[in-house]
């Protein structure tokens, strides 16, 4: 029910909203929350367990209750509190977790089956046959037991992270809050105030205490308004502080776009990392509830969050309400519903000495003890010293003290102290290097102590960052003492509740300590209390205090359990936000991507790089058609392949000979200017890294290529060499792999044509097999490498990138004239397995130089890295897999990779296993699949018949072992 | 002879405005990675300081000024943009061609910051990263450079190969900052 006159809404901005379908009315400024109440919607969830029916029970983050979901399609947002969304136009909201609706839930069944689900009842039941909770009784426990379901579909929504900077942090902006960050400002410091609302202000909003002689609500939106003119001063609205980090990182999850419809380009949530130099911590408190049976009917509420929909939101959840409390506070919402002319029923009052702060009827000494109504509150019996009796109300508020929001000061394993005065825990000093507390957090809950605080937790954050400290007025407000006397459960024997989103109750508890989970921890992983989304704000501090009741202990021995971040729920959208789909990782594209694309070639991802498979022709209609095409033109006239992805390193230096010496296996010192030169390098166990050519380009400088994938390990060895283990050695290194575009030309016509676009022809007497050197590409410098993959004439042509697209164009027109073309992975692929070529499908980490028939080219006339360990005994015992070619025999024409190697005749199975296929490929030159792959003793054992088995694809085929060069073994073909 | 066509990583892309945001690829000029041998890091700054009218930047810090930078470009590198290198540096530093090697964007206006702010982890506040301050850092997945050249703008470089990636990361940055208003 609206109320006139109260209230931050506009009331000149109506906004329209659907319920459950159904539509409504509220103004801009309302929460859902407080728009449903406005519109006399009590029941607004079920709960998760037994369904029970649920309302709204705070006006905050923490609210248990009121889950719902926004939205529909891709974009449903399931478990969102109705307390923190804003309503806006068009926003469509939906109950969860109930079926066929809200009012009818036929899964309520579930609690009148409560005697047989309470905690400790699955551990117990559903044990045997062991089979049976994984497909019987999870299932459909999980079926009954839920929260709002995701739509299934890829988000459609935006998400972003951010970073942010700053001198003082300040965490909450209510009293506390903003005087620390007006001190901070005045005194220069750069500031970042943060704080869950859309508003700013905390419960100066919510009450209508005065500050500085004016209303509390204006002092604090003209504090917002000075500090919001500012240079240094950052307001973030809407943004939650998750988590404390190490260094003065923080986690805050900003709802940027939830109280509005998404803008073009914008984003739903921001997740930013906040590195402070110093923080304050003025976060609140939480208020309590008492458990008494039946506690949880939907128009049973926090006291101050009943305070709070009145002064905030203009909105009275009842036409008669009732104050349950242990506490003086909870008297001002007798006073304030009074004062807004909302009947009071009654406030009952725990505490015998108990004084009314106005004129309603007190009930001291007495307790709530039942209430009543099927899917709202209709009335409460209460026990009061004359007697039982009932009282006609449909709005119970209820309170049993503050608990400080302590939260945060706990993320880096500080824990909290136990503060009898004010029957709760308060942070510990120093829990958090370099933050204060300040305020309800703190443990100070009178408006004057919070002023106060702030700004002495500003002085001593400012001191410490070595800045002066402005003076500033403090501004006069109520300082009326906050006096509690601890009330956690109503003595009685029907179900109490402690935590409403788990469903967990006093019994619950008890029955913990009883089967002797006595520890807090234990405590709450038999009851799940504290383990649903709000990670128990609403109920820890009770249920530790009657664990304590139940186990005869104090509360500060039972101690409290472990928070941690993050403090509200985060979706995994914010936080992976950026990385899905392709935004997982940078794509990498050569200079003839777009050229490749335009010809069709489908393109396989190389590390981060795209690299055309095949380049299909039109009227071939499978990739091997491409591929056996592509293989002929290189074989029989020139093909032109992107070979830019291969990593490319610059190494310079009076010493880089010795660093070559050092990290390759075999001599690089001896290498003359002009020439290139295969080399192996070995990981420190020995085994093998990586495999390419070094070219020297002059006296001390050198430029080594990798493999595509290894690039990167590549360079971080060299670094590492370089920096760690021979930082003596004067040599740079530097990567080029971006700077060229390269491009593999193979065939018997390379040569001619190269000479039809180099600027000075050239033969073979001056550039023979393996020599490189500048040349002149149509008037730009190039480098030119006479070396093949493919065993045949080749040669590696680069220029610098900016002419890659052009010269790759040039190439394939030159090539197509000369029936040739351009030539993807998938063919060369081919050439390389027909010449015995390993790749990284054989160098796979676990296979040595030996093992590759490389022994020799571990020189022995120097060490090397991995040279003393690829002795191990281990590493050249006999036995060992070696590398093989494989040729597929008997009616099977099929080779696989990854299939294993067994003799014929034993049973394919790991005891018998023999090697392994690495890799595989038709070979059009020789007409049948070639294999390459690592058999027991293998060298020695061409010739040999033996049994392949692929067991995954069930592929079986005899084949034999042979030379892994299959195709011109002289080589007679690259040296033409 | 036919005649080889250049081509910029964003295809000489035309300046985007988003909001008060303009991302716009710019040409650096030549660009040459320059690492000091051993010992020799002052007389290269004396030969840079003679031959281009910049020392050699420390940590962090970029020298001269546009049309000829020298960029601090990691641990004993920097990288020369603008000027074709004076050959009488080659005997302080080990000299690598590297001007086809990266994309070098302009990001400039009001919020330029804000941007950066979605996508570098590095305190890029005008009072902590100011004009000649400069960055090697992660830009969103990629490893780039980042150096402020103005109050309000700043030349972001990534890989070459990763122009489009930076291209719709920022993007999307400058999106995301344009629709808060």
């Amino acid at each position: 029910m609206r109320v006139d006159g109260k209230g931050l809404v506009d009331r000149t901005r109506p906004v329209s909203f659907t319920f459950d379908g159904n539509t409504y009315r509220g103004f801009s400024g309302d929460t859902l929350a407080s728009a449903l109440l406005a519109n006399d919607i009590r029941l607004v969830a079920r709960s998760f367990k037994y369904h029970r029916p649920r309302g709204i029970l705070t006006a905050g983050s923490e609210e248990p209750n009121a889950l719902v979901t926004i939205g529909r399609g891709p974009a449903a947002d399931p478990n969102v509190r109705a307390t923190v969304q804003e309503i806006y136009d068009g926003l469509e909201a939906r109950s969860q977790n109930a079926w066929p609706s809200l009012r009818y839930d036929a899964m309520a069944v579930n609690d009148l089956a409560a005697p047989f689900l309470g905690a400790g009842f699955y551990y117990k039941t559903f044990m045997w046959p062991r089979a049976f909770w994984e497909k019987l009784y999870e299932p459909i426990i999980r079926r009954a037991a839920g929260l709002g379901a995701l739509s299934g579909q890829k988000d459609a929504d935006h998400y972003e992270k951010a970073y942010a900077f700053c001198d003082l942090l300040v965490i909450g902006a209510g009293p506390a809050g903003l005087m620390a960050a007006w001190v901070a400002a005045q005194s220069g410091a750069d500031v970042i105030l943060a704080d869950e609302d859309s508003v700013m202000g905390g419960r100066l909003n919510a009450e209508t205490l005065d500050v500085d002689g004016k209303p509390g609500t204006d002092w604090a939106a003209e504090m917002v308004a000075t500090l919001e003119a500012m240079d240094n001063v950052r307001l973030m609205t809407r943004t939650t502080v998750t988590g404390a980090y190490d260094s003065g990182t923080f986690g805050a999850l900003e709802r940027v776009c939830h109280h509005r419809d998404m803008p073009k380009g914008g984003v739903k949530e921001t997740f930013w990392r906040i590195a402070a130099r110093r923080s304050v911590l003025a976060a609140g408190a939480v208020e309590r509830h008492i458990a008494f049976e039946n506690n949880d009917r939907p128009g049973i509420m926090g006291a101050g969050a009943v305070r709070a929909y009145l002064n905030r939101w203009g909105v009275a959840p009842g036409k008669a309400v009732t104050v349950f409390a242990n506490n003086d506070d909870a008297h001002r919402t007798a006073v304030d519903m009074q004062a807004a002319g909302v009947h009071i029923a009654g406030v009952i009052d725990s505490r015998e000495d108990a004084q009314p702060l106005g004129d309603y009827p007190i009930y001291a000494g007495a307790m709530v003890t039942g209430s009543q109504g099927r899917h709202g509150l209709e009335s409460i019996t209460f026990e009061a010293q004359s007697g039982t009796e009932r009282l006609a109300t449909d709005c119970l508020a209820v309170s049993g003290g503050w608990n400080p929001s302590v939260h945060l000061t706990c993320h880096m394993n500080g824990r909290p102290t136990w503060a009898p005065d004010i029957a709760s825990f308060v942070p510990t000093p120093g829990s958090i290097p370099g933050m204060e507390t300040a305020g309800a957090c703190n443990g100070a809950f009178a408006t004057a102590d919070c002023l106060r605080e702030g700004v002495d937790a500003a002085t001593a954050s400012i001191k410490a960052l070595g800045m002066t400290v402005a003076d500033v007025a403090m501004p006069e407000a109520d300082a009326t003492p906050y006096s509690v006397a601890p009330l956690w459960a109503v003595p009685g024997k029907g179900r109490a509740w402690l935590d409403f989103q788990n469903d967990v109750s006093v019994k619950d508890v008890k029955q913990a300590a009883v089967e002797n989970f006595t520890s807090v921890e234990h405590m709450k992983r038999y009851t799940t209390q504290g383990m649903a989304t709000d990670q128990g704000k609403n109920s820890n501090v009770t249920a530790l205090a009657l664990l304590a009741d139940a186990t005869g202990r104090g509360i500060p021995e039972t101690g409290t359990t472990t928070f941690r971040p993050p403090y509200c729920p985060v979706a995994l959208a914010a936080l992976g936000a950026g990385s899905q789909g392709k935004g997982f990782a940078p794509e990498r594209f050569t200079t003839s991507h777009a050229a490749s694309v335009a010809a069709n070639a489908p393109m396989i991802e190389a590390g981060q790089w795209y690299r055309p498979s095949y380049f299909p022709l039109e009227g071939e209609t499978t990739w091997r058609q491409s591929c056996d095409r592509e293989v002929g033109y290189v074989r029989n006239a020139v093909g032109v392949c992107d070979v830019s992805t291969l990593g490319k390193i610059d190494i310079q230096g009076p010493d880089a000979a010795r660093l070559l010496d050092f990290v390759y296996t075999n001599m690089f010192s001896t290498l003359k200017e002009g020439r290139v030169r295969y080399g192996l390098m070995l990981r420190e166990d020995g085994f093998v890294m990586d495999d390419g050519t070094t070219a020297r380009l002059g006296p001390d400088h050198y430029v080594m290529t990798t493999t595509t994938a290894a690039a990167g390990q590549v360079m971080r060895h060299l670094e590492f060499v370089t920096q760690a283990l021979r930082p003596e050695w004067d040599v740079r290194i530097v990567s080029v792999t971006e700077q060229w575009a390269q491009f593999a030309v193979a065939g018997p016509l390379a040569r001619d044509l190269l000479n039809g676009i180099l600027d000075t022809p050239i033969d073979d007497e001056a550039w023979p097999f393996m020599s490189c050197g500048p040349v002149s590409v149509q008037g730009v410098t190039g480098r030119l490498f006479r070396i093949s993959f493919s065993g045949e004439h080749a040669y590696e042509l680069a220029v610098p990138s900016r002419y890659g697209a052009s010269l790759f164009e040039l190439l394939l027109a030159r090539a197509k004239a000369m029936a040739g073309g351009a030539y993807g992975m998938e063919a060369l692929n081919v050439l390389r397995i027909e010449k015995g070529f390993i790749t990284h499908s054989e160098i796979d980490g676990r296979v040595t130089a030996s093992d590759l028939g490389m022994a020799r080219m571990i020189s022995a006339k120097k060490d090397c890295i991995g040279k003393t360990m690829a002795g191990r005994p281990g590493l050249v015992a006999e036995g060992r897999p070696q590398l093989v070619g494989l040729k597929p025999l008997g009616p099977v024409k099929q080779l696989t990779a990854g299939a294993h190697i067994y003799t014929p005749g034993e049973d394919a199975a790991p005891a018998h296993d023999q090697g392994y296929i690495t890799s595989v490929g038709f070979s059009p030159t020789l007409g049948h699949f070639l294999g390459l792959g690592f058999v027991k003793d293998g060298v020695t054992r061409h010739g040999e018949t033996l049994r392949m088995v692929d067991h995954l694809r069930e592929i079986e085929t005899e084949v034999e072992l042979c030379n892994p060069v299959f195709f011109d073994p002289e080589g007679g073909r690259t040296r033409g | 002879m036919v005649e080889l066509r250049a081509q910029t990583p964003l295809d000489d892309m035309a300046p985007m405005t988003i909001g008060t945001v303009t991302l716009a690829e710019v040409d650096l000029g030549v660009l040459t990675s320059i690492a000091p041998y051993k010992g020799q890091g002052k007389a290269l700054s004396e030969a840079l300081k003679a031959a281009h009218g910049m020392a050699l930047p420390g940590p962090n810090r970029a020298t001269g000024k546009e049309g000829a930078r020298a960029i601090w470009f990691g641990r004993e590198m920097v990288m020369l943009a603008g000027p074709e290198p004076d050959a009488a540096l080659n005997a302080y530093a080990a000299l690598t061609l590297q001007s086809d090697a990266w994309t070098a964007v302009q990001l400039s206006g009001d919020g330029a910051e804000d941007v950066l702010a979605r996508m570098v982890p590095v305190d890029l506040r005008a009072a902590s990263f100011k004009r000649g301050h400069t960055a090697r850092s992660l830009v969103q997945h990629m490893n780039g450079s980042i150096t402020r050249t103005g109050p309000q703008s700043f030349v972001v470089m990534v890989f070459r190969s990763m122009a489009r990636t930076l291209l719709h990361d920022l993007q999307r940055a400058m999106e995301s900052v344009a629709a808060r208003g």
